[in-house]
């Protein structure tokens, strides 16, 4: 018999069943085609331009810095003033994502964009979110051609641009989207919930930001909300 | 303790008889406790009897001896089951027969019904007077300054914590300090503090340092074994905080404190 | 019975001794009592629904293990079906086998790991090391306690019993490359020194080795949670990515796995939510610009099927949020390293003798005073003490306790079920000890009453019993 075997029968001698029972069947693909929600919190039950405000809220209390900005066109700008904040130099990486690809990023001559993946010697990112969640201040980012995971975690800079639009109140909203676009039989590799910049408390239970992962999250909120 | 011998005229609806469980720790080390039990239920109306009894099972229970648990469980019911109510001045005495006494007769439906009726009727002191007997104030003085610890069975079995403050509030020329962590657990654990005496030890000094903290006169609980475990710990360390029994405050009852000699 | 390495947990009183003599520990540990307590309360108090998600999730655990089967065939297929492989083992020794075939099938010399209890629990790191395999803890507690080679002692805060000297000592004992006399003064001068050593390490790894938080039936996805994000390079950056997942982990569907995160950061740190909830379906696909090229989940049975069917099931609702060791004044006072093993405090006391059995764990379902509070914050409520309390009744049916602890309760009940009997035993036993009490505060040559009295003062009885003197006022009625 093979571990797999051994295991399945273990568990089914264990639950006193033999695993063909047309009722226990039945109510476990219900539940996978039904998905129900369960629980959802009041919280981030509010109109859009309400949702907007309590995400950009709850960007800030996890030690991420929210900004919103009229339309995607002014992100180039919002990127090269956080720069000079800092004191960084002009450069940044980012994806191919096309919502990216099409910002007037030669606005800003000084600014040096390249594309593709981290490795490990950027030290700004730019990322695109699939979706926002208001409830916690949470990115949704997916993986793909166009999103290279390793933006969301090697450099010490990490700026995500999100559309107002969309920015859900609460994850749930979030999967039924994933669903929709992806598809629950192809799922991207990666879907990250980010919500603040990298800490640790490891050291005596004193906290501190970016661990590993980056040490400044800035989300640029853009658009219309809605 | 007086006490009429003759008792009042009988008011028009019956008093309800109260079988007073009245717990090993109080019956062995500290009678005191029983007696101010019954006149604040007497006080409250209520007609108190003592069946013979010896304890709630709670010691063997908690060491794993179902056998023993049931048997004394199944003496403690029919003992008890001629009263209206089961009151006992100890929230882990009164957790343990309130909580625990049914999932002993799982699987027996006679002990069971009957489990169920002891367990409906069962109440720690303080609870009952609030709550059942609708007692909101007591008429007793007691000058000076208190402490509360909330111990942890009465608290997170049976949901004591408003009503020992509430009839304290009334209790005339007391004044109540909360001490920091009023609900964290002294220490004493039934045999755990006999068996892991150093780590009750840890818990117990911690216990004894916010007490101490409050500036208050005098600590109080509805649990003996808690109270014996705090004021021991208090009397070897030279704290001079006196530990008694609420009921004894709220009875008005004025004896030596818990260790004093 | 299940192999364990590094058990101490039969020298519990031991540990303790040590703990309770330590000033180190005993500084570090009073930071849990007064820091994660308030902020879980605060936190938890800003969520209305907190209770009601309690209810849920328990629900949805529940429901899950009575259709475990089930649920684990659907991830399989998910998993299989997005280019990643599902393996089970049922025992560690199995698990570790598998871990070491996939290593050495990459052709793996170095390991990165993000914080992994399944793989504490089958001692994964002196395995790999045996086999010529260098594994590096990535999670910066993980790889505080690696270099001190003890477990950790919390299962969230793995060197929560550290304090910041002797980090600093460690740091200048193994990272010998630096400057000896470098300035260590500040937090952030540590937290740097550990970042620029484990990138390297990243950057470097040929396999990552993660646990999983939770794995999704419906989509054939693991999910790990971390601050740091250390599990996040860990599982992109290496060719090769492992999962080390027990059967209980499954859960149905994307919203049920959202019901339960609602509840796990709250509970584990007192944050809204983790900084980083990562979902992994399978391998890099084609076109995927990063993320590893073989993905691997190992799904460990380790005695989690017999609990399964028996009186520990509700054990395997844990989601390993650490609260219930956050509460326990048990574990305030002596640490994890008193458990003995992986799995400290309640939880602990609880799931390690499923693991490892009760002969071997006998002291930790002991060492309770049952206060309940962690059951109060369990965010699956999980009847812990009760639990502990069947564990106790099946040493009890062994023989295991101390004869005299046994013989002293078989003494007590025969008394206690013959009520006049117990009446008489007991007016002698006040008025003997009453008048003790007269000439003696310290009772050091009674076997149990020496343990009371070493500490504290004993009351000295009134020398007649409550019921003695009830009976005497009702006669005289």
């Amino acid at each position: 018999m093979s571990a797999r075997d051994t295991l399945f029968a273990s568990i089914r001698k264990s639950l006193g069943v033999t695993g063909a029972e047309g009722e226990r069947r039945a109510a476990v693909a219900e539940r996978l085609r039904q998905h129900p929600r369960g629980v959802i919190p009041a919280r981030g039950q509010l109109p859009p331009a309400e949702r907007v405000k309590l995400f950009a809220r709850m960007v800030e209390a996890a030690n991420g810095s929210a900004e919103i900005l009229n339309s995607a066109d002014q992100v180039p700008a919002a990127v090269a003033a956080l720069l000079r904040r800092h004191n960084l130099p002009m450069q940044v990486r980012r994806g191919n994502d096309p919502r990216l690809a099409a910002l007037p990023w030669d606005k800003e001559r000084q600014l040096d964009v390249s594309v593709g993946a981290s490795d490990g010697h950027q030290l700004v990112s730019v990322g695109h979110a699939f979706a926002g969640v208001a409830e916690t201040g949470t990115l949704v980012m997916t993986s793909g051609t166009d999103n290279p995971t390793t933006l969301n975690f090697l450099p010490d800079t990490h700026i995500v641009v999100v559309d107002a639009r969309d920015i859900a109140g609460d994850y749930e909203a979030v999967w039924q989207h994933v669903r929709e676009v992806f598809g629950v039989d192809a799922l991207p590799r990666a879907i990250n919930l980010i919500t603040g910049p990298s800490r640790s408390a490891d050291i005596a239970q004193i906290l501190i930001l970016g661990a590993h992962g980056p040490r400044r999250l800035h989300v640029l909120v853009v658009g219309e909300a809605g | 303790m007086n006490k009429d011998v003759t008792e009042a005229p009988q008011p028009a609806t019956k008093r309800p008889r109260v079988g007073l469980f009245v717990t090993c720790l109080v019956d062995l080390i500290r009678p005191a406790v029983g007696f101010a039990a019954v006149k604040l239920l007497e006080d409250a109306g209520c007609a108190v009897e003592v069946p013979t009894q010896t304890c709630c099972g709670q010691p063997a229970y908690n060491s794993g001896d179902r056998a023993t648990t049931r048997a004394i469980a199944e003496q403690v019911i029919s003992a008890f089951e001629p009263y209206d109510y089961v009151v006992a001045p100890s929230g882990s005495c009164a957790g343990m027969l309130k909580t625990h006494y049914p999932e002993l007769f799982a699987g027996n439906a006679v002990w069971e019904r009957r489990a169920a009726r002891f367990c409906a009727k069962t109440h720690e002191l303080i609870s009952f007077l609030t709550e059942v007997m609708k007692v909101s104030e007591v008429t007793a003085r007691f000058e000076g300054s208190v402490t509360y610890h909330d111990s942890c069975s009465g608290l997170r079995e049976l949901g004591i914590k408003a009503q020992p403050r509430r009839l304290l509030a009334s209790v005339q020329g007391l004044s109540l300090k909360e001490m920091h962590d009023s609900d964290v657990c002294c220490g004493f654990g039934g045999t755990f503090c006999v068996k892991y005496p150093d780590i009750s030890n840890t818990i117990v000094t911690k216990k004894a340092e916010h007490i101490a903290a409050t500036g208050a006169d005098t600590l109080l609980a509805g649990d003996l074994g808690c109270l014996m475990n705090m004021a021991g710990k208090l009397q070897r360390l030279g704290t001079p905080v006196k530990a008694r029994h609420v009921a004894e405050v709220l009875a008005g009852i004025d004896i030596p404190a818990i260790g004093e000699r | 019975m299940a192999f364990a390495e590094h058990l101490t947990s039969p020298a519990f009183k031991e540990n303790a001794r040590h703990a309770l003599a330590d000033p180190q520990l005993q500084s570090a540990l009073h930071g849990i009592e007064t820091g994660i307590v308030d902020r879980r309360r605060a936190t938890v108090a800003k969520l209305p629904e907190f209770d009601a998600l309690r209810d849920s999730a328990r629900a949805i655990k529940n429901h899950t293990l009575a259709h475990l089967d089930l649920y684990l065939e659907q991830f399989e297929q998910k998993c299989t079906a997005a280019g990643g492989h599902v393996h089970y083992a049922v025992t560690a020794e199995e698990a570790r086998a598998k871990v070491l075939e996939i290593c050495r099938n990459a052709n793996a010399r170095l390991v990165t790991k993000g914080k992994s209890m399944v793989g504490e629990e089958i001692a994964i790191n002196d395995f790999l090391e045996q086999n010529g395999i260098t594994p590096v803890e990535t999670d910066l507690g993980e790889y505080l306690v690696q270099i001190r080679h003890e477990l950790p002692s919390h299962i969230i805060m793995p060197a929560v019993h550290l304090t910041k000297a002797q980090i600093e000592a460690d740091f200048r004992r193994v990272h010998t490359h630096l400057a000896p006399d470098r300035n260590l003064e500040e937090h952030q001068t540590l937290l740097t020194e550990a970042r620029v050593i484990l990138r390297d390490r990243f950057l470097s790894a040929d396999v990552g080795i993660t646990g999983a938080n939770f794995l999704i039936a419906e989509t054939g996805t693991s999910i790990i949670v971390t601050n740091e994000g250390n599990g996040d390079l860990t599982q992109t950056l290496p060719r090769v990515h492992i999962v080390l997942a027990s059967i209980e982990k499954v859960v149905p569907t994307l919203e049920d796995v959202s019901q339960l995160l609602r509840v796990l950061a709250r509970s584990a740190t007192a944050q809204e939510m983790s900084v980083y909830t990562t979902f992994s379906t399978g391998p890099r696909r084609a076109g995927d610009p990063d993320g590893p090229n073989e993905y691997h989940v190992i799904i460990l049975d380790n005695g989690r099927t017999a609990m399964l069917g028996g009186q520990f099931r509700d054990m395997l609702r844990c989601i390993r949020c650490g609260a219930c060791m956050n509460h326990c004044p048990v574990y305030a006072a002596v640490g994890g390293h008193t458990y003995g093993w992986v799995y400290p405090g309640p939880m602990g006391a609880v799931l390690t003798p499923s693991i490892v059995g009760i002969e071997n764990a006998g002291h930790l379902p002991n060492a309770s005073t049952f206060c309940g509070r962690c059951e109060e914050v369990c965010p699956v409520r999980i009847p812990l003490p009760g639990l502990m309390r069947h564990w106790r009744e099946r040493e009890f049916e062994r023989h295991l306790s101390p004869a005299a602890v046994r013989s002293g309760l078989a003494f007590w009940a025969y008394l206690a079920t013959r009520p006049r009997l117990y009446a008489v035993a007991m007016s002698l036993f006040v008025f003997g000890l009453g008048l003790l009490g007269k000439f003696f505060r310290r009772f050091r040559w009674l076997p149990l009453a020496g343990n009371w009295t070493q500490h504290r003062d004993f009351p000295a009885p009134q020398m007649q019993t409550f019921q003695a003197q009830w009976k005497r006022r009702i006669r005289t009625q």
